[in-house]
Formats: structure tokens, sequence, C-alpha cells
């Protein structure tokens, strides 16, 4: 398993007349060829600042405050891995759609609305891929195969196509040029779970025979755990865990992703206790010491404030891959279970 | 077995308390010019019963916005009736509307459009109170009681917040605040928790459903999440292209679906313990069937994306054909899509 982006402690705060909101500080996070990423957490987390922060999308007040995105893809002629947040405006224009292609949050607003459909595709592609116009229309007619649109709706304007084929729309276009990641910023959000089931297995299929890596992001837990080969949960800018879905699933660490598996209704096998996380995240203006979790976490104690939010292997983990912010609680057994985590003395070294 | 099921079949959510808003045969139709008519609801029936949840779930235009909305008094009935506590409704002069408003009330789907960025919390609870209460209320007393009744507190601190400064559940908050503010009997709540974070939902609805509980209030959740209904209903009814397909107890409803779409509903929701999942591997069977074909203009509606659709489904539209006491479907082919279901009530 190559590396395609490796996100390394990378730092994005907004410039506010009140100071800087932190919104993303030193996260690490590696995605590999043709793997699914999911990055989860809830809305002001950071996790769209993240994605975008990694292409280099963001403007102003946005600063990228520190860290490196290393990209090494095949196709660019230029020596890899190449930092993204470092090349020049030239060849970050190469690298953007072409070889890191992002599917925007709100598919229903992304389409320009005076434009039809075939128009905003050709557009893409004549600024990036320098295509002739018969060229580029022949390209478009074979993505919209690709995601499943009739042909004859290119010439549609968005308002004519509903919501799932809008959203297939930016799917269609964000495989244009063949990425080799592909960025899922909320994609199927406002969608029912018929149409919402079908995108993302077409989705998986077009990973399947077209390869690329895909960073999914979304607040819904339930279906990163179905989606995702690892998945990230988020908190207040900062990753507090990256394990496998089986890892997190079965032995979820931080008490922050066992708030988010107990949160949401389960329409298989037994009901079980539903408890949700209470209370609201903190002002990213003026972080508190420490771990950002502690108002809402039901197991911190006093020394929390001195952790650093480095991720460590899980204790007694399966995997040194599953790696954890909160030294203090182990993994609870089973999401599911009453069983209430034990939070040993001395834990904290 | 197949009478009329409309009269025989009880609600679900019967058992926790007196009937207030009762709607039969409630259809709607919009005119599309042209000649052209959309059936945005046909003939449904909705018994909501004090302290009871009784769900909507369904697709985006399958007509339960519609279907509430007549419910709130906003849209003209094309036909049926509505009940409130026995007497037929009219509302179409405004201070019937008004009386009308004052027993039944709207929760809408946006916390972020819902309310009035130029207004505080407290106008926006004060208004209502003022409205429905009349005069003698001790306005200002009111509104904190409303802001502590939704647990936000303290309350004085709330009172003069504007919303851009509440997080996207505390928003929510203030809408349930002024719904209540009317002190209805019947809530519609239209989507009221889609727009929210998945941690943040959990801890709505069940404020809900503690409302619901304590004010005795009959509640109607309007959804596409059929997962919270099971956790949340005591009825759920399920429609298809402006029809109940399925209704029954939320449990029954959820574990053992026994209309097509129901099935297929189910079926596609996120199943967090299925770790192994098809997603994964890309497997092109599980695409769901037939999305993108919509409802079949004769005969069952799910006709056009039916596994089990016949000549008969295509020409004639199934009634609603009773199960059990609490539990009917509306399909011609109900002895193959739910076996166990129909020979146990043979």
């Amino acid at each position: 398993m190559s590396p395609v982006l490796d996100i390394k402690d990378l730092s994005i705060a907004y410039r506010t007349p009140g100071g800087d909101v932190r919104a993303a500080s030193h996260v690490n996070l590696t995605i590999n060829k043709g793997e699914v990423v999911g990055l989860c957490g809830e809305s002001g987390s950071g996790k769209s600042t993240l994605a975008y922060g990694a292409c280099r999308l963001l403007r102003p007040p946005a600063v990228i405050t520190g860290g490196s995105v290393m990209y090494s893809g095949v196709r660019t002629g230029t020596v890899m891995p190449v930092d993204i947040l470092r090349v020049p405006p030239r060849d970050l224009r190469a690298i953007r759609w072409r070889d890191v292609a992002i599917v925007f949050q709100s598919a229903m607003n992304a389409l320009n609305p005076v434009l039809r459909v075939r128009d905003q595709i050709i557009d893409g592609m004549e600024a990036h891929l320098r295509l002739r116009k018969d060229e580029a229309h022949e390209k478009a007619l074979k993505l919209l195969d690709l995601v499943g649109i009739p042909r004859e709706r290119l010439r549609s304007y968005p308002h004519e196509l509903s919501g799932g084929m809008r959203q297939r729309v930016m799917i269609a276009m964000a495989l244009a040029a063949d990425p080799e990641v592909v960025i899922m910023d909320e994609p199927t959000t406002a969608l029912d779970v018929v149409v919402q089931r079908d995108i993302l297995a077409q989705i998986v299929e077009l990973k399947e025979t077209l390869g690329f890596s895909v960073l999914f992001i979304t607040h819904d837990m339930s279906l990163l755990l179905e989606l995702c080969d690892r998945i990230a949960v988020m908190y207040a800018g900062r990753i507090v865990e990256l394990g496998s879905a089986a890892d997190l699933k079965e032995a979820p660490a931080h008490p922050y992703t066992q708030g988010l598996l107990r949160s949401f209704p389960s329409l298989h096998g037994t009901r079980r206790d539903l408890t949700g996380i209470p209370g609201s995240p903190p002002d990213l203006r003026d972080p508190p010491q420490g771990c950002p979790f502690i108002p809402r976490c039901g197991f911190a104690l006093p020394t929390c404030v001195q952790v650093d939010m480095s991720l460590i292997p899980v204790p007694g983990g399966r995997s040194p891959l599953h790696v954890t912010a909160c030294p203090v609680v182990l993994p609870a057994a089973g999401a599911a279970s009453e069983q209430e985590p034990t939070a040993p003395e001395g834990a904290l070294s | 077995m197949t009478q009329d099921a409309a009269t025989t079949l009880t609600s679900a959510a019967a058992g926790n308390g007196p009937l207030v808003l009762e709607a039969t045969g409630l259809s709607k139709d919009f005119r599309l010019g042209r000649g052209a008519i959309l059936h945005a609801v046909r003939d449904v029936n909705v018994s909501l019963y004090k302290g009871a949840v009784v769900a909507l779930v369904g697709e985006s235009g399958s007509g339960k916005s519609t279907a509430a909305r007549m419910l709130a008094g906003q849209e003209r009935l094309t036909a049926g009736t509505i009940r409130l506590n026995g007497e037929p409704v009219d509302v179409r002069t405004g201070r019937a509307f008004r009386r009308y408003k004052s027993e039944v009330q709207y929760v809408f789907q946006d916390p972020f459009g819902s309310l009035n960025p130029v207004h505080s919390v407290g106008y926006h609870l004060a208004r209502p109170v003022k409205l429905h209460q009349g005069r003698g209320v001790d306005v200002k007393q009111r509104v904190i009681e409303l802001l502590e009744q939704v647990r936000l507190t303290p309350a004085a601190q709330f009172e003069p917040k504007y919303p851009h400064e509440l997080s996207g559940g505390q928003r929510q908050r203030v809408s349930f605040a002024r719904a209540l503010a009317a002190e209805p009997n019947v809530l519609l709540a239209d989507e009221p928790v889609s727009m929210l974070d998945v941690s943040i939902r959990l801890e709505m609805l069940n404020l809900l459903d503690d409302l619901c509980k304590r004010l005795h209030l009959a509640l109607l959740y309007i959804t596409h999440d059929i997962a919270s209904a099971r956790y949340f209903a005591d009825e759920v009814l399920v429609m298809y292209a402006g029809r109940i397909v399925e209704r029954g107890p939320a449990e029954e409803v959820t574990q053992q679906p026994a209309h097509p779409y129901t099935q297929l509903l189910i079926a596609s929701s996120p199943d967090p313990d299925n770790l192994g999942s098809v997603l994964k591997s890309g497997n092109s069977a599980s695409r769901a069937r037939g999305v993108g074909s919509g409802p079949a203009a004769t005969g069952c509606p799910f006709s056009t994306r039916c596994p089990l659709a016949d000549d008969k489904c295509r020409a004639e539209n199934p009634a609603l054909h009773q199960l059990t006491a609490v539990r009917a479907a509306a399909c011609w082919r109900l002895s193959e899509a739910a076996p166990a279901l129909v020979h146990g009530t043979a």
C-alpha cells in the first residue's frame, strides 16, 4: 500500500478580529492507493476545512499555519512526491481536478442554475484538459454513461434534474479527468436513503474500475462503518481516533467515538440504548487546555488538561494502526454493550 | 379479510390517549397547467392521539410534507375531512384559522431558515404568546417558561440572543418553543432533525418525546429516516407516491416489513453492523432497484420498481389490505412479499 496523499502536521486557522480560530491543528492523515478513508465529525469540527486546505482551496481569512501535503501520483511529470502546499500556481492548477478532484458539499446548489449540464461539464474540461469542443462533448456523454444518467440529460438545466441526478452530475464532473484522489464532502447528505445507497454503490464500483482513492467526509458514522476501509474521527480541529472500520466499530477507544457510536438509531438487530453526546463543541478561538473533549467527557480526570492530543496506539488494541488521542480510556468492548470502559489509575504516563 | 380496512383497522398509537386529530380520505391535487394534474396526496387516513407519536415515512416527493401542510390548515383539501376533537375543521376564515392554529402547530425542517435573523429569541416567542393567549398573560414569564421547557437554560441569557448566535440545535429548540407557545394539543414536526448533526439529533428527538409525554401532545413526526421512527414513534405510516402503502406499530413494521417498498427502504438504510458490506467490495448487485424510474401512472405506483410486479400490479392499484388488528399494507402480492404475515392471519 503506497500513500497517494499524505497530510502531515497540517494546521489551518481563520484569522478573525477576535483572534485565530484554529479550525485544524496538527492533523496527520494518509490516504493510500485505492483506499476509501472516512473523515467523521460534527459541524464545525474542521473536516471540510481540512479537505479544502489540503488542496489549497481556502481563501483568506483562512491561512495554512503549518504542515505539508505530500502528493505522490503518477501522472504529473515532476518529481514525486510534491508538496501541494508549496508547488507553484501553475503546477497546482495541473494537480487540482486532474489528480485531486473534489465533489463539493450540497450538490443541490453547487451547479450553476443558468447553465445547461453540458456547458458546465465542458467548461471544466476545456480549462483543465485542453480538449477540443467536439472531444469534450464526446467525453461529457461518456461521463454521463459512467454515472448512469441518460445522455439526453446533457441538455437539461440543473432544476430539471432530481437531487440524486444532480449529485451524479457532480460526481461525473469530478471524475472527468480520471483523478487519483477524489475528496467527497458530504456527497449524499441531502438525499433519500434509497438514492444514497445507489450512489454509494456507484462510487465504490467506479473506484474499483478506475482505481482512485476516496476521502469521504460526513457526520454520519453509520454510513462510514459500512463504506470505508479506514475512518478518522475529528473533534475540535484534531483527529482524535483513527483506525479500520472494524477497529472503530468493535473497540472504539476515544470517548467521543464511543459517543458517536451511541448516537444513531439502528434498524437492524435488537434495540439498544442511545445516549448521544450532550453539550456542544468548544470555541476554537480559545481552545481549552489539554483535551478539547473534557467538558463533554464522562471519563475526564484532572490530568486530562495535560493531554497533548498526539495519537498513540490503542492500549491492548489489535492493530498498531488503530490510534487514539485519549491516553485515559480503554476501548469499549463493542459499541452496543452497556459495559462502561475502565479508566485505570496511572494510565496517563 | 380484504374488507374495508379503513374502518376495522385500529392505530397502533391508540392506546396512549384520546383521539385529537383525525383525517380521513385526505387528497390533494396540484394543477400543473395544460390540464396535467399531480396527485400529491391520495386518500390518506391519519389519526393522532394524545401522548403518542405517529411517524410519516417516505422519500422526497412522496407527499408527506403536503399531507402535513393540509393537517396544519395551510393547504386546501381537494377531498377528505379533518376532525379536531371530533368537530369537522373549516379554516377558510382568518379567525377560524387562528383558532385552529392554537391547537395544531407546525415545526419546520430548517432551523437556519425558519427564524428571522433580525429578531431576538424573546421576540420569536413573545409574539405567539400574545397572539394565542390573549391579555392577562405575563408574556415575559411565559417566554422564560417556554425556554426552560426546551432546556435552553439559563433562560434569561438566551432570551435577548439573535439566531446567528445560536447553534443549529439551539435554534431548533427555539422552533420547538415557538410551536409550544400557542399551547397546542397537536404538533406536526416536518423533518425536525434532518438538518442537524447526528450527535445532536438524538438529544432533540429525546426532547420532543419528553415534551410529547409531559405536555400530553399528539405528535406527527415526518421523516425519511425510518431508523429514527423505529426508536421514536408508536405507529409508522409509510408513504409512496402520495399513498400510504404500509402502516403498523413501529417495531413490527421495521423488523418485519410487509410491503416491498418498506423492505427496500429498510434494506437501503446504512447498517453499521454490516462491516463486510457489499458496498466495500463494489459489487454491482448492491445497486438499488430501479432508482430513477418514477412512480407508475396506472396501477400500483411502486410497480415500476417492484421485483414482484406482475400485470395485475401494473393495471390496478391495490387498497390497504389488513394484516393484523393494527397492521395493513397495500400490495397485491403480499403472500409472496411477506408470507409469514399473511399466513399468520389466514
